[in-house]
């Protein structure tokens, strides 16, 4: 597919349900993602997250405007060029096994697309080793605990390389450990590979690393932009149903208490740095 | 319902090239009436541990006691179908075994199963209903035009309607956003508290654990890593890090700032704001001292 603009994804004036007499998912939905970047979409259950995710890849189509990856439109005729570029990994890994042990399942996508023998054990060895789960080569998929498969079904769809990589709130059931290490490793292929990284989630701690965010609600789009903007609109995200970080929260708490910080940090460090700068001013 | 492991082996097709030791060695006890949380990490052994708790699974070698059962590699207690009707499990995910036509049907699976009479059905369907805040309005609709977080409700409250003395949860809040979280945890806490249940809450949420739990079990790899109050559970966060576990982020930032201001703030559940105000005047202390 050739590549003809900078955005990785365009959605203009979007609108999409699932039949002519139910409500809209979507409602006349616009935004660009930028490529090679990690941004965010985040919302509540039901505000439309998941069906932008659908729509990215051509699993559903909009019923008004367009979509475009990397400038290409998103229809019936581009579709398989389109799901050659957009890897997605899902929620439940369940419903994503078709291999008998972990390393068939990473090779079925490799087997697909004809890449040559010695190439395909390479890249599922690299992949398993990325996700942690070299050593369950010949375990059944099925056997594994929820976790373990997901990370399996992470390194499937990381093995065939696509140039846009969305979690569709892939982590929500993974340890701390495990989360952490997936969102190292995707963010580790993200800079080796320039993959355009999308993280559908509710997880405020997967925010608060991305480039961008963009926060749905009721099936628009209610603000976007990079975290520190969009956390420090307190009111406003509460609202929508999120967290903000707990750094962020207790910063506010400790303003509420007269202390005059400076900033609004997300991360721990910046917290601890707001607080030195405090007390070394007053 | 008291329910304790005593030395539990369980083993995984033995004998077989997939043989794979899940638990080694488990023992421990839950009072009735206590709120525990089991953390692990991914593969540590949790589910194995839950299907011992309602007998899907007897260990290999060892005892597990629920209330008055007891389950042995060789010793299978006559009366399953009651033991099942006191554990309650609400396993990962449990709108996907959403199956009936209504919501009423589905409610009512569980207690019609084990002989409930229909009339105590009807009312049994409308409390926990109810106890999962839901609108009695929703009961003749089909379970899958709900949205995703109403379909969890209806999955628990199917679980609840067979009115169990033990509730296991197995991540009940994961994929659900932080509302919803809070929501479904609240509404738990408050059935263990007014029905007087024994609650065992395996998550990876250590949040949830320092929030909720009376004991925290730890495990890794089949083996129980640490077992105690949430407060000595987590003052070991060393020996958590090794394992890969992490204490809950507040205990952190507390942590982190009695290090860098060289105060010693003790969290003892206290609130963001009686936090800050601790800080405030930590802080404070510290000019004065210069």
């Amino acid at each position: 597919m050739k590549y003809m603009n900078n955005y990785a994804v365009e959605f203009n004036n979007v609108s999409f349900r699932y039949h002519e007499d139910e409500p809209w998912i979507l409602k006349d939905v616009s935004f660009k993602i930028e490529a090679n970047k990690t941004t965010a979409i985040i919302g509540h259950n039901g505000s439309g997250k998941s069906t932008i995710a659908k729509l990215m890849n051509g699993l559903l189509l909009p019923e008004h405007g367009q979509i475009y990856i990397y400038g290409t439109r998103v229809e019936e005729e581009s579709i398989w060029d389109i799901r050659r570029e957009v890897g997605m990994v899902f929620q439940n890994p369940d419903n994503q096994f078709v291999g008998t042990t972990v390393k068939d399942d990473v090779a079925f996508g490799l087997e697909n697309r004809g890449i040559p023998r010695l190439d395909m054990q390479k890249r599922i060895d690299e992949t398993l080793k990325a996700v942690g789960m070299i050593d369950y080569l010949l375990h059944e998929p099925y056997r594994l605990s929820g976790g373990q498969k997901q990370r399996v079904a992470i390194a499937s769809v990381m093995a065939i390389t696509p140039s846009i990589l969305i979690l569709d709130e892939a982590t929500s059931m993974l340890d701390p450990l495990g989360r952490k290490e997936i969102l190292e490793t995707v963010q580790h292929l993200r800079k080796k590979d320039n993959l355009s990284l999308i993280m559908i989630s509710h997880e405020v701690n997967e925010m608060i690393k991305a480039d961008y965010v963009i926060v749905m609600e009721d099936g628009k789009v209610s603000i976007e932009g990079t975290p520190k903007t969009i956390f420090s609109s307190e009111d406003r995200v509460k609202e929508v149903g999120l967290d903000i970080p707990l750094v962020t929260e207790f910063a506010l708490s400790l303003k509420r208490h007269g202390m005059e910080l400076e900033s609004n940090p997300l991360t721990h460090e910046e917290l601890l740095e707001t607080l030195w700068t405090y007390h070394l001013k007053t | 319902m008291d329910i304790s492991f005593e030395n539990v082996d369980y083993i995984y097709q033995p004998n077989s090239p997939f043989q794979f030791q899940a638990l080694k060695n488990l023992s421990f006890e839950i009072k009735s009436g206590e709120f525990v949380a089991i953390v692990g990490h991914t593969g540590s052994g949790k589910s194995t541990v839950i299907q011992h708790l309602n007998g899907l699974l007897r260990p290999t070698h060892g005892k597990t006691k629920i209330g008055d059962f007891t389950l042995t590699s060789d010793h299978k207690p006559k009366d399953m179908k009651s033991l099942r009707e006191q554990v309650g499990i609400v396993f990962q995910y449990p709108e996907h075994q959403l199956f009936e036509e209504t919501v009423e049907k589905d409610i009512s699976f569980g207690p019609a199963n084990f002989g409930v009479a229909t009339e105590q059905i009807k009312e049994r369907v409308k409390t926990s209903i109810e106890a999962v805040g839901i609108s009695t309005d929703l009961l003749n609709r089909s379970p899958f035009e709900l949205s995703g977080g109403q379909m969890r409700r209806v999955a628990i409250a199917g679980v609840l309607a067979v009115e169990p003395k033990v509730l296991v949860l197995d991540e009940p809040t994961a994929g659900l956003d932080p509302k919803g979280r809070k929501e479904i945890m609240n509404m738990f806490y408050r059935l263990h508290k007014e029905k007087g249940l024994t609650t065992i809450l395996v998550t990876h949420h250590m949040e949830d654990a320092l929030k909720f739990s009376d004991k925290v079990i730890v495990l890794e790899k089949g083996t129980k890593y640490l077992e105690g109050s949430v407060q000595e559970v987590f003052s070991n966060q060393a020996r958590l890090n090794k394992v890969q576990l992490d204490i809950p982020e507040i205990l952190t930032v507390v942590k982190e700032i009695n290090n860098r201001f060289g105060l010693s703030i003790d969290y003892q559940g206290q609130s963001l704001d009686e936090l800050a105000v601790q800080v405030s005047v930590g802080l404070k202390g510290l000019k004065k001292h210069e």
